[in-house]
């Protein structure tokens, strides 16, 4: 059974459809990029798997769950953890807080401390820098820590599937490479689940795995990164040449 | 000189812990609450047996004081939880002007609960009396009970702010107040959350409904609307969401109505709330953001 499936997923801000009969679903270990040009829908279907867009149809199922229409922390619970675009870290709170948001979900309150500290140490392990930058204010990281901080927090709730909404936004290209390292090796680690939404499909090619590419709320290609980039059936599908 | 300080700690006081009571909510919901100054009232009243005598019958209010502070405290809480399941549950996803009207709302209804059970005659209660009693220090005659208004507040905002850096729960708190669905996103519960704050702020309202029933000695069902202006504006002056910020700005206000009522001419001085919020005014023309801009209320692209 796959871990996500989404059937005929419907958003729509008002009257504006976002995203329209979106279906697809993602085994344990896969990793899978969504790519697309700008309001082609990527982010609100992530948000919408997070629970905090709502949907206006379909179904969405999260490790034998249906989770349509759930609270975020309740899809939290099940092991979704979301990385939203623009990174979302709390300013104010320093480094080590940030992370240990995200620590408490699983344990009961006693254990609380403990637990955290141990998930702590894993993540440090990974990411050494926010280490160093442990009681400093996360708001004072630089945008590539900060990525790593969101990442590190991601973890902390211990989640099978983690989904990032556009990594590369505003870095410097090899700091998005060094983001790029430490995800695939965590994958690796940690048998995460990646679902991964970039605009340009060329991470994808990179890394590899399996490409969706959506455009005006839905889906046009869906196949392997690598055989699906090389030709010239992405950059029709990218930029609507069919249209024209 | 020592007795202008005093003065005006304890007033910023009062506004403080008010103004705190508001920022709470507002960090977690966006919400202005104008019911907390009725839900202060309704701590005073609790202390009644209802009556619409003009002499109050003490009831709740004949406890010894360690049985009465958590009284007070439990009723403000309780009843500010309750706000919240009732009312503004329902109005979680609703816009924030739509919220404060509904606070309004909220607001009159516990305000008129009291006016139907106390008529609206003020009464007059002698609550704690030995606290009235002036005790020396550095040569300056001092109710006790304004010395114990002071540390009351210092301990409840050190409290607050352990509470706030060191528990997991002020910790859930914090991030909340600053990006709620994020902080949902990473599994904090949003009902515990919000009921929490509106757990604390209920029971800042009860601290205050003591001290300020201890200081004025009666009981007035319009008595929350008067300090909830002055820590609504304290709450905007700090910043919203800033519970620093509120914190002081809360003893700012306390301060300047303080020493004004001290400096302006004796002609002036009917006109002294006047003079104190013409400085509102102009404190925030200056920093229309508030003293300390809280983050995550500005504008997200």
């Amino acid at each position: 059974m796959s871990l996500l499936a989404l059937s005929d997923i419907t958003i729509r801000y008002g009257r504006l459809t976002a995203v329209r009969d979106v279906s697809f679903a993602m085994n344990e270990g896969e990793i899978l990029f969504i790519t697309g040009p700008n309001g082609a829908g990527k982010s609100s279907l992530l948000r919408a798997i997070a629970g905090v867009t709502p949907v206006a149809g379909g179904r969405i199922d999260l490790a034998g769950h249906e989770i349509t229409g759930q609270a975020p922390e309740n899809i939290a619970r099940l092991g979704f953890s979301m990385v939203p675009e623009g990174r979302d870290v709390f300013g104010s709170l320093t480094t080590e807080e940030n992370l240990l948001v995200g620590a408490g979900m699983h344990a009961r309150d006693r254990g609380w401390r403990s637990r955290a500290a141990d998930e702590l140490e894993a993540v440090y392990a990974t990411f050494p820098m926010l280490k160093e930058r442990r009681h400093g204010q996360a708001g004072l990281l630089s945008g590539g820590q900060q990525q790593m901080l969101v990442i590190g927090r991601a973890l902390m709730t211990n989640p099978r599937l983690i989904a990032i909404d556009e990594p590369s936004l505003g870095l410097a290209p090899n700091i998005n490479d060094q983001v790029y390292e430490r995800l695939i090796a965590l994958r690796a680690q940690r048998q995460l689940t990646l679902l991964i939404v970039e605009q340009s499909s060329a991470r994808a090619m990179m890394v590899g795995g399996r490409m969706i590419l959506m455009r005006g709320g839905q889906i046009v290609l869906d196949g392997d990164a690598r055989t699906l980039g090389s030709g010239e059936a992405i950059q029709a599908a990218y930029f609507g040449y069919e249209d024209h | 000189m020592l007795q202008i300080l005093f003065d005006a700690l304890s007033l910023g006081s009062l506004y403080a812990l008010g103004a705190l009571g508001i920022a709470l909510i507002f960090g977690v919901m966006r919400l202005v609450n104008f019911a907390h100054g009725d839900v202060i009232a309704f701590c005073v009243f609790a202390l009644l047996w209802p009556s619409t005598d003009a002499m109050a019958i003490v009831f709740a209010g004949q406890l010894p004081w360690y049985l009465l502070v958590p009284f007070v405290l439990f009723c403000g809480a309780g009843l500010s939880v309750l706000c919240e399941i009732v009312v503004f549950r329902r109005f979680r996803n609703a816009n924030p002007a739509t919220m404060m009207i509904a606070s309004f709302a909220l607001g009159f209804v516990i305000r008129y609960f009291l006016l139907m059970l106390f008529s609206s005659r003020p009464k007059s209660i002698n609550l704690l009396p030995e606290l009235s009693q002036p005790v020396e220090i550095f040569g300056a005659r001092l109710p006790l009970l304004q010395l114990i208004t002071i540390i009351a507040t210092m301990l409840i905002l050190i409290g607050l702010t352990v509470f706030l850096r060191r528990t997991r729960f002020g910790l859930e708190m914090r991030a909340a107040a600053e990006n709620f669905s994020m902080a949902r996103m990473l599994g904090v519960r949003a009902n515990r959350v919000i009921m929490g704050a509106f757990a604390l702020s209920g029971a800042l309202a009860g601290a205050i409904a003591l001290i300020f029933v201890a200081q004025t000695g009666t009981a007035d069902i319009q008595m929350g609307a008067a300090i909830m202006l002055m820590a609504f504006i304290a709450t905007v002056i700090g910043g919203l969401g800033s519970l620093a910020g509120a914190v002081l700005a809360g003893f700012l206000l306390g301060a300047a109505s303080v020493v004004m009522q001290v400096m302006l001419p004796i002609d002036a001085r009917p006109f002294r709330d006047a003079f104190v919020y013409g400085a509102v005014i102009l404190v925030l023309l200056f920093r229309p953001q508030g003293l300390i801009s809280a983050r995550g209320t500005k504008e997200r692209v």
